[in-house]
């Protein structure tokens, strides 16, 4: 299902706001996956100044997070947004949360990319690699499901987040093998450990966006309508 | 419980509902089917039916012009005032068919009283208009029992404790949201069970208007409550049980949080949110 095109409000500027609104948090989306396509490129390709520059990155998309919560409450005080209008903007209040996570977790992977160049465990490097084009596919989806307003997309994001948590918990148990094997493992292998664990992170939070999404074109909950089986749930090692 | 929190608690609602009610789930105080309404040769509601649940707020909503007003005066046979209006299908309260002959349309507005846009105070002193209606159906015994009915009347409306001691000063000499709920309070007197209102707030201030919410609030424990309004913020304040009227029909019947979060019809998400063209 596709949100229908609504035709403009009466009043002109609303329109223009809530338009200004998605265009915003789309913006916001792009930036925090930029982050994360630029933290695992630099991993890859071993270059610590690109990964440097992903952590200086946070802090513009924290301040992005701030300008678009106040476009909200503005909204919410002076409109008083109501159904489709009204899930315009808590959806937008939510997805700016997720993506200000989203950020946050590939600055975490990106500060460990410079321990990662020094130790050069390549072949897991590949791995996580892997793992981070299938986080970095949903992401994607799920950002081009909300800016062209389209429900089947976002489930069909939410409904494949077992591929991430299934790479995840892949990866840990070779890391873990490693690291028992080899003493010298142990340092990278916890780095990659982290990384693994923060790209499985990325994924939850593109799943939590497809659920918005979803609720933000049928006003219906995705989870409600459409029960999961039993499922592989990321292994966290605890 | 009130019949809309049963109704909350019981099986789906909304459109369904209209046509497939759940039986027992909650107590349809008025019950319309295929309500339809002429002026001379002008359509003004084309078969409307709905089920209205006992002790609760319903708001009908919708442009000028829609029907909304023409509906909620036919529930009480104000409709037979206007000359070349028809009225046909049916309309049961409590089961009871309002069109019926043996109906008087009198005692059936002392059940079904009505409370207008303006207010109407009678040309008489507070006590005298809220002792009117009472005094003509019978109600009261003598003079000490109307004396209770008045007060009762008048407390349960929020206003007794601001005209007590003024009783016999003209219903006029209040202020408009005074008058409004003296009207209220005029209507509270004869027992009604239903209680129809036609943008009761639209000329008052925002403090006048919050006062009459509440007490339609407090009101539907013992009223079932309809009320007309354009104001889509105060549909949503006061009302659980929303029905949005266009050209005519009835689009789109349900819990008024439903229509306000995520209605079904895009005619109904289209005037809500202000684009109607």
């Amino acid at each position: 299902m596709v949100a229908p095109v609504n035709a403009p409000h009466i009043v002109k500027a609303f329109s223009e706001e809530l338009e200004q609104l998605s265009a915003d948090v789309s913006a916001m989306g792009g930036m925090a996956e930029s982050m994360v396509a630029d933290a695992l490129e630099s991993a890859s390709t071993r270059d610590a100044e690109r990964a440097a520059a992903v952590v200086l990155r946070d802090r513009d998309v924290d301040n992005r997070e701030r300008v678009i919560e106040k476009q909200i409450i503005r909204l919410l005080a002076l409109r008083q947004p109501i159904a489709q209008d009204l899930r315009t903007c808590i959806s937008a209040l939510k997805i700016v949360n997720d993506l200000e996570r989203v950020a946050d977790l590939a600055k975490s992977i990106a500060r460990r990319v410079p321990t990662l160049i020094e130790s050069d465990p390549t072949s897991f490097a590949v791995a996580v690699d892997r793992m981070g084009k299938v986080v970095q596919s949903h992401l994607n989806e799920v950002l081009d499901a909300y800016a062209t307003g389209n429900a089947e997309k976002a489930i069909a994001v939410w409904e494949r987040d077992d591929d991430v948590d299934e790479h995840y918990n892949a990866l840990f148990r070779e890391l873990v093998t490693a690291m028992a094997d080899e003493k010298s493992m142990i340092e990278p292998g916890a780095h990659l450990l982290f990384i693994a664990k923060n790209l499985e992170r990325i994924g939850d939070h593109a799943t939590n966006i497809a659920e918005v999404v979803h609720y933000l074109v049928t006003g219906a909950d995705i989870a409600a309508t459409r029960p999961r089986g039993t499922r592989p749930t990321a292994f966290d090692g605890e | 419980m009130t019949a809309y929190e049963k109704l909350q608690a019981g099986a789906s609602v909304r459109q369904e509902t209209l046509y497939h009610p759940v039986e027992g789930s909650y107590t349809t105080k008025v019950a319309t089917k295929n309500v339809t309404v002429h002026y001379g040769d002008k359509s003004a509601l084309n078969g409307v039916s709905i089920e209205i649940p006992a002790c609760t707020v319903t708001s009908f909503i919708g442009p000028s012009g829609c029907g909304k007003s023409t509906f909620l005066r036919s529930i009480n046979r104000m409709n037979d005032t206007i000359d070349n209006a028809r009225v046909s299908g049916s309309i049961l309260i409590d089961g009871e068919e309002v069109n019926d002959r043996n109906v008087d349309p009198v005692v059936l507005r002392a059940r079904v009283g009505m409370v207008f846009q303006k207010p109407n105070p009678f040309p008489k002193t507070i006590y005298e208009n809220v002792a009117y209606g009472p005094r003509i159906h019978g109600l009261a015994a003598d003079k000490d029992q109307l004396d209770a009915i008045v007060e009762t009347s008048l407390r349960k409306a929020g206003l007794w404790d601001e005209v007590a001691d003024r009783l016999d000063q003209p219903g006029t000499s209040l202020s408009g949201g005074q008058q409004q709920r003296l009207v209220i309070a005029r209507a509270i007197a004869v027992n009604p069970e239903v209680i129809l209102m036609d943008e009761p707030c639209s000329a008052l201030d925002p403090i006048a208007t919050a006062r009459i919410e509440e007490l339609i609030d407090e009101l539907r424990e013992n009223y079932t409550l309809i009320i007309v309004t354009h104001s889509m913020a105060q549909a949503a304040r006061v009302s659980q049980m929303t029905a949005f009227f266009h050209l005519g029909s009835l689009v789109e019947y349900g819990p008024t949080e439903e229509i306000f979060t995520n209605p079904r019809d895009q005619r109904t998400q289209d005037y809500i949110t202000g684009r109607f063209g």
